[in-house]
């Protein structure tokens, strides 16, 4: 306990005495660990912030896709990922109305299990767009929703109301603002608003629609992901609600294209997924060119899951090449100080100073080396993490078990590649070692 | 008659056994040192005398021979407890003095405590005195770098006794000096001998050095050639 209390002041007293080489030497575990930690930040971050986000859409519900059938089977999990955000801009083939999803399905679907569905949530896609008015603009994705029948208690109106009954039947053209776009275009007066007759640009097209209320920041998740682009890119863009009927107007359709089933707390929602998948495997079994596939919330976020352990894996394996290299630098820096010191350490073994520890002083000094670089880089590894994160508009969550992971592997580091040289030192022969110029 | 410290019987040291240039240093030296005594082992560079002192400190071993040091079998000991030998038995003094560089001189009085597991506090106390009794009470923190080469050898001298060892070895003390500070540090020497009773073992060059001390080993070619009294003791 006394030698170790000794050997770490003198570690540190070595390191203050070549200030400059011991930081050059921790550069390579610095950069080691702060990558590492950086990357792990924003991915437990992520990971996190859209577990919640997921979660708040209601963990048993069940999304329905159509989608192309794929010759390639291994790209199913990855174009479904990709459906989710960015199905309307599909270069791919468009369906035709005959391959979408239609009403009479879905009531099918519903007396087929009257006991586990609750209600369906439907939204249509319009696509990038643009509202105006009075000159000033505000950049929307327009979506038609069906929410009022069982959601609109989720929905948080700041002004005016929601779709009624009416609007929604008739497909009237009435939109829901988001407050941000209200600040856009009018000052945040949300009064001024309501009832404005406001243009919408969207495929190249004008329409126009008067303004049914604005919603609240925050709560515009509509149940199909749709707000997932915005919040991955970071854009200003923000949601603009019409009514489903109104959107299939404009998209000229009649049926679905994707949709959410919403199903009783006590149903299991893998089972009904494998169950609805079935359902619609009968239904399409003639059709080559569409399917519909099944997802549940528990399977987005094992995909999510899956992505983010895939970039943070790699960016480890960086990381921990990094590190290899810095402990090679450390070692090489420990021989140089040992072959300085040897003097030192010929007079501490005449001094009667025991092989162990000798060795003990050079291991200590190189896991002191690694530690303080160990800190560094997790200081600095936080910083940009948290820095990333958001950039990128995720809650911040700093990892401490990688914190503590890292701050064990570069202490191991330090033994590793502090042994040899340590060792060397130790078995130095006293006389030569006395006698070194 | 006084205790017997140092006991070498018949020993031999060759170097590069077993290669062509097979050399033997040592030629079967056989001597004793009594307890209290302050005993000078002289000869020119060639004649073994650092070899000779290398075993006697404990950091090399004998090809052949017997040596027992205050009761210890040397030959016998095995590495782990050669460094207690050294830590506990022997203090050494040399040329170059051998101070830890960048550590102060009550720190480098403390090193061979600290490897003996001496409490911290005890340590420091003990230091304290040592520097003290070689003069060096003023300096406790200088840094060898600030002190001359006389300051650094007393520091040496404190550093050797802090185990209160069986015996100093000294490794030609002051050839690095002037007269004058070499003249101190013998002086520091005898003190040390007639106030403390320390075995001391004198290894010079010197004649002149060694007649100050009370026998005078002469090794020529490795072997011991002549044992006489100091003309000055």
């Amino acid at each position: 306990m006394m030698m170790l209390y000794e050997n770490i002041r003198l570690a540190l007293f070595s390191l203050k005495a070549n200030k400059m080489r011991s930081l050059l030497t921790m550069l390579g575990i610095i950069i080691g660990i702060a990558s590492v930690i950086a990357i792990m930040t924003v991915g437990d971050s992520v990971t996190q912030t859209v577990t919640e986000s997921m979660s708040s859409l209601g963990a048993n519900n069940i999304q329905l896709m159509l989608e192309p059938v794929k010759d390639e089977e291994d790209e199913e999990s990855e174009s479904s990922m990709m459906g989710m955000s960015f199905s309307t801009d599909d270069d791919g083939e468009e369906p035709e109305d005959s391959d979408l999803i239609t009403a009479d399905m879905l009531s099918q679907l519903k007396d087929a299990y009257p006991e586990d569905i609750k209600a369906f949530s439907i939204s249509e896609s319009v696509g990038q767009g643009e509202v105006q008015y009075q000159g000033n603009t505000s950049k929307v994705s327009v979506s038609g929703t069906t929410l009022g029948s069982f959601l609109a208690d989720d929905i948080n109106m700041l002004e005016g109301r929601y779709f009624s009954e009416q609007d929604l039947q008739s497909g009237a053209m009435v939109a829901l603002l988001s407050e941000d776009a209200l600040e856009d275009m009018f000052d945040g007066d949300a009064k001024a608003a309501v009832g404005s007759e406001v243009t919408l640009a969207v495929n190249d097209k004008y329409y126009s629609f008067v303004i049914g209320g604005v919603y609240k920041a925050g709560d515009e998740d509509d149940a199909s992901g749709g707000n997932m682009m915005s919040f991955m890119m970071g854009s200003d863009t923000t949601n603009l609600y019409i009514p489903l009927k109104t959107a299939q107007k404009i998209n000229h359709t009649s049926g679905y294209k994707q949709l959410t089933v919403v199903i009783n707390e006590s149903s299991d929602p893998e089972i009904l997924k494998a169950q609805i998948e079935g359902f619609f495997a009968n239904i399409y079994r003639n059709n080559h060119s569409f399917k519909v596939t099944a997802t549940t919330y528990a399977s987005i976020v094992s995909i999510m899951e899956t992505i983010m352990g895939t970039v943070t894996s790699a960016i480890a394996l960086i990381g921990g090449i990094a590190l290899v290299v810095g402990g090679i630098g450390v070692m090489n820096i420990m021989l140089v100080s040992i072959t300085e010191r040897t003097r030192e350490i010929g007079t501490r073994k005449a001094l009667g100073a025991p092989n162990s520890s000798i060795r003990a002083q050079f291991i200590i000094e190189s896991i002191v080396i690694c530690i303080i670089g160990g800190i560094i880089g997790i200081a600095l590894g936080c910083l940009a993490g948290i820095a990333l994160a958001n950039h990128v508009g995720a809650d911040v969550t700093p990892s401490l078990k990688s914190i503590l992971i890292s701050l064990g592997f570069s202490m191991a580091i330090g033994v590793f590649f502090g042994y040899y040289p340590a060792n060397k030192a130790a078995k130095l022969n006293p006389i030569d070692a006395l006698r070194y110029e | 008659m006084s205790k017997t410290i140092i006991q070498l019987r018949d020993i031999v040291k060759r170097f590069y056994i077993g290669t062509p240039n097979e050399l033997e240093v040592l030629h079967g030296i056989s001597l004793d040192v009594h307890e209290g005594e302050f005993v000078s082992i002289v000869g020119q560079s060639g004649s073994g005398k650092s070899t000779l002192m290398n075993i006697i400190g404990a950091l090399d071993r004998p090809t052949e021979g017997e040596y027992t040091l205050d009761d210890v079998d040397v030959i016998a000991a095995k590495d782990a407890e050669l460094s207690k030998i050294r830590n506990k038995k022997i203090g050494f003094v040399f040329q170059t003095y051998n101070l830890i560089s960048k550590t102060n001189a009550i720190r480098n009085v403390e090193m061979p405590m600290l490897y003996a597991g001496i409490p911290m506090k005890q340590r420091n106390e003990r230091a304290k005195e040592l520097l003290e009794l070689v003069g060096m009470g003023d300096r406790m923190r200088h840094l060898p770098e600030e002190l001359s080469g006389g300051q650094k050898q007393r520091v040496a001298i404190a550093r050797a006794m802090a185990n209160e060892p069986s015996i100093i070895l000294a490794d030609e003390p002051t050839g690095a000096l002037d007269s004058a500070t070499g003249r101190m540090v013998m002086d520091l020497f005898h003190k040390l001998h007639q106030e403390e009773g320390k075995t001391i073992v004198l290894i010079t060059h010197s004649n002149e050095l060694a007649e100050e001390t009370e026998r005078i080993i002469t090794i020529r070619d490795g072997e011991v050639i002549g044992e006489r009294e100091g003309a000055k003791a």
